[in-house]
């Protein structure tokens, strides 16, 4: 893993579908006019700036509370759900939770499966597992419905198909769908609805994430825009939720502001269309709503996130995609390059508990370290901080037990590169004996000196250093100062 | 399920530190000491020479230690702890004197003052004296500006300028407030906006070479906004940027440049024009 590849064999890196991406001029439009527009409504959203850092810190501080309470609050929402007629299964790994998942499909015989968009299930791979098993699942989120379309992965957590302007999905649905291509956004969404409603109604079981799960009350809340989720939660028999352990809040009052928070730093919405509070299966004197309730609890690496004390901060995530958003990486390479569930900053923080660091040693790397997402982050994680502790982890050798499974980047080589810097910049004398070489032999320069010159011409250095213009100068200052 | 986390500490969980409240600034100061920046030592002497010839018009004796060398940032950038905390420790035993330091760039002020903390964070006798180091730490223009209050006269010809400030110098320093204020009192200056102007330039020090493709698509569309913005020049108190900004301008053939913050001032306030 130390060793350097060239980047031409890197066809399976971040760096080498980085290059792809970047040489692709309609995914960069789409992305920076998206990304832009994103920008510019979050802005909107809080035009005052004194309230909306009050809001971040307000919501930093439930969402810390809550994890520091972690495994009480789970089991108050577990006993909360449980009387209020919701069945509550736990998973440390994907592979379980898609077994609960398939479990319960197999219980009621049922073939057809119908979606609300989540996360979750992505990182389950839950379409594929149950495929496998001769189920079907149909995502019914319409950014969602685009990329299974077309056999891609979500390049957002929030708008799937971001990746993809309007004549690219209007040339796709003629294609799939078979129906005439058109400009109008609207036309579009509406053949994608029609053939999605029918789905609704004969789907044997709804699977959805859960954006808040209350522990005080037993409720799951789940935020949409398009109806799809209170659709896919309540028309279907059974209604499955899944979602990730962190989710957990203390009671209803908490997830006003992080609602508020959510809605505006994702899409620059003061709320979203649907606001769905899911607590319990139909009632016996209700007219609708499912029969059956089920959520599915996943761990797959969050309880060892929780075990460091640093790290932890990562599960206080609502997944609002704005870190993506405001990304200088994200916008110019997009989802897709980070080969991973989740994208963008926010991905490059947690994904590394849920693969292991050494899958993704790439990604801590892949950032100028310019600190745009921790600044729009809604519940203030530092992610430029927890991307550098990554490097450390990712730079360290094995006598030093790196966590989060990292190590990968440890390189003899380039620890012995820092060990002469340290050299140089502790030992003045040896600093100032480099300072006179490369100032006097700068003009020899090479005009390639590795990655650098690919971008830039090469730095030649100055003729005199600082060190040397301003002794001769102070001194000169001191001995007219002296005359006076 | 909660047997899961007995490992962890129930009181591990961390809260984001309260906002700071506006930073208060002292008298102006006899002496200062300047931090040159590795960057400006080796590439941009002059500029650094130009921040000590503004401090002195304003009556401040200067020093400048010879034992000086770099902040440890690109170590600590890359992840190698233990390496950062000897060059750091090196800076933080030759500043420990007391008298304010004053850095030509955002991001190796905002490491002394937001990084050694965290470099330092397992010696707490350390962290007293990295305390005092914040706390007498201040990048360039936020010095002119706030310490010395600076009121100068434009001696140059009316021009159009176009700022870029580094993301550590703007997010940790507030530095992109500070040069505003500070272009804003030379009446023959004026300040032109730029295309996604708080977006990084794509330095980010071993960022850089590590990811190429990636940095070399953030540098040219930051020129082209900077070239577009219709300045004569593009000015900036960070080294790294200035080097990344200019090596990219010059690969791509362009005449459009960007020099220091300093140098820019100190030829409006002397009237001295530099070759």
């Amino acid at each position: 893993m130390s060793q350097r590849i060239p980047i031409t064999e890197l066809t399976d890196s971040f760096r080498g579908r980085a290059k792809e991406a970047l040489e692709d001029g309609q995914l960069r439009t789409n992305f920076r006019v998206a990304m832009d527009s994103l920008m510019r409504k979050r802005a909107d959203a809080f035009p005052d700036e004194e309230e909306r850092e009050g809001l971040r810190e307000l919501g930093n501080r439930i969402k810390a509370g809550a994890l520091s309470r972690l495994p009480d609050l789970l089991e108050q929402l577990e006993t909360r759900l449980t009387e209020n007629g919701v069945k509550v299964h736990w998973a440390e790994t994907t592979e379980e939770a898609n077994q609960i998942v398939h479990g319960i499909i197999k219980s009621k015989q049922g073939s057809q499966v119908v979606k609300g968009k989540s996360m979750v299930s992505e990182e389950m791979e839950m379409n594929d597992f149950l495929a496998e098993r001769h189920i079907e699942c149909l995502e019914s989120d319409m950014g969602e419905y685009i990329v299974q379309l077309d056999g891609e992965k979500p390049s957002h957590i929030i708008m799937p198909a971001i990746h993809k302007n309007r004549r690219q999905v209007s040339k796709l649905f003629h294609d799939k769908l078979g129906v005439e291509e058109t400009d109008d956004v609207n036309e579009l969404i509406r053949i994608g609805r029609r053939t999605l409603r029918t789905e609704f109604m004969e789907a044997d079981v709804g699977v959805s994430g859960v954006n808040f799960a209350i522990a005080e009350t037993g409720t799951l809340l789940l935020v949409e825009n398009e109806g799809n989720g209170r659709m896919s939660t309540t028309a279907p028999p059974v209604h499955v939720a899944v979602t990730g352990i962190e989710k957990v809040v203390e009671n209803l009052r908490d997830v006003v502001p992080l609602v508020s928070l959510l809605t505006r730093s994702a899409l620059g919405q003061p709320i979203t269309t649907y606001v769905n509070m899911i607590s319990g299966p139909r009632k016996p004197d209700e007219l609708d709503g499912p029969e059956e309730v089920h959520l599915v609890l996943l761990d797959n690496g969050r309880s060892d996130a929780f075990a460091d004390a640093q790290m932890r901060q990562t599960l206080n995530c609502i997944r609002c995609g704005a870190c993506m958003n405001h990304c200088p990486v994200y916008t110019r390479v997009g989802g897709h390059t980070y080969g991973e569930v989740y994208p963008g900053p926010i991905g490059k923080i947690i994904t590394p508990h849920m693969v292991g660091l050494h899958q993704v040693p790439e990604h801590p790397s892949a950032s100028s370290l310019c600190g745009a997402c921790g600044e729009v982050c809604p519940v203030k994680i530092p992610i430029p901080e927890l991307l550098q502790r990554l490097r450390q982890e990712n730079v360290k050798s094995p006598a030093e037990h790196p966590k989060v499974d990292g190590g990968a980047k440890y390189s003899r080589k380039e620890r012995a590169v820092w060990r002469i810097w340290v050299a140089l910049n502790t030992r003045p004398g040896l600093y100032k004996l480099f300072l006179w070489a490369a100032t006097r032999f700068g003009k020899l320069t090479p005009k390639n000196v590795g990655p650098w010159t690919e971008n830039h011409t090469a730095p030649v250095p100055a003729r005199r250093s600082l060190h040397d213009l301003a002794r001769d100068h102070l001194s000169s200052q001191q001995k007219q100062g002296g005359q006076s | 399920m909660s047997e899961l986390f007995y490992d962890a500490a129930p009181n591990a969980t961390r809260v984001a530190p309260d906002r700071p409240g506006p930073r208060t600034y002292p008298e102006k100061p006899a002496e200062v000491t300047l931090f040159g920046t590795c960057v400006m030592d080796l590439f941009y002497p002059e500029a650094g020479l130009d921040a000590i010839r503004l401090l002195e018009r304003e009556g401040i004796r200067v020093h400048f230690p010879q034992e000086q060398s770099c902040c440890g940032q690109p170590a600590w950038t890359s992840g190698y702890v233990k390496e950062t905390r000897e060059v750091a420790r090196a800076q933080l035993d030759l500043l420990d004197n007391g008298l304010p330091v004053v850095v030509p760039s955002g991001s190796c002020a905002g490491m002394f003052r937001e990084h050694y903390p965290e470099v330092f964070a397992d010696e707490p006798d350390t962290l007293k004296r990295v305390a005092d180091l914040a706390e007498r730490t201040y990048e360039l223009t936020e010095f002119l500006l706030h310490v010395c209050k600076v009121q100068w006269q434009d001696l140059g010809q009316p021009t159009q300028v176009a700022l870029h400030t580094s993301c550590s110098a703007r997010r940790e320093m507030n530095t992109h407030l500070h040069a505003r204020e500070l272009l804003g009192k030379l009446d023959k200056v004026e300040r032109l906006d730029h295309d996604h102007e708080s977006e990084c330039c794509g330095f980010g020090g071993t960022f850089s070479v590590r990811m190429p493709e990636v940095s070399g698509a953030m540098v040219l569309d930051k020129t082209r906004a900077l070239r577009e913005s219709g300045a004569a020049e593009m000015v900036t108190a960070d080294g790294g940027c200035l080097m990344n900004i200019n090596g990219s301008l010059d690969k791509q053939k362009q005449s459009f440049r960007g020099r220091h913050l300093a140098s820019f001032l100190w030829e409006r306030v002397s009237g001295e024009v530099q070759s």
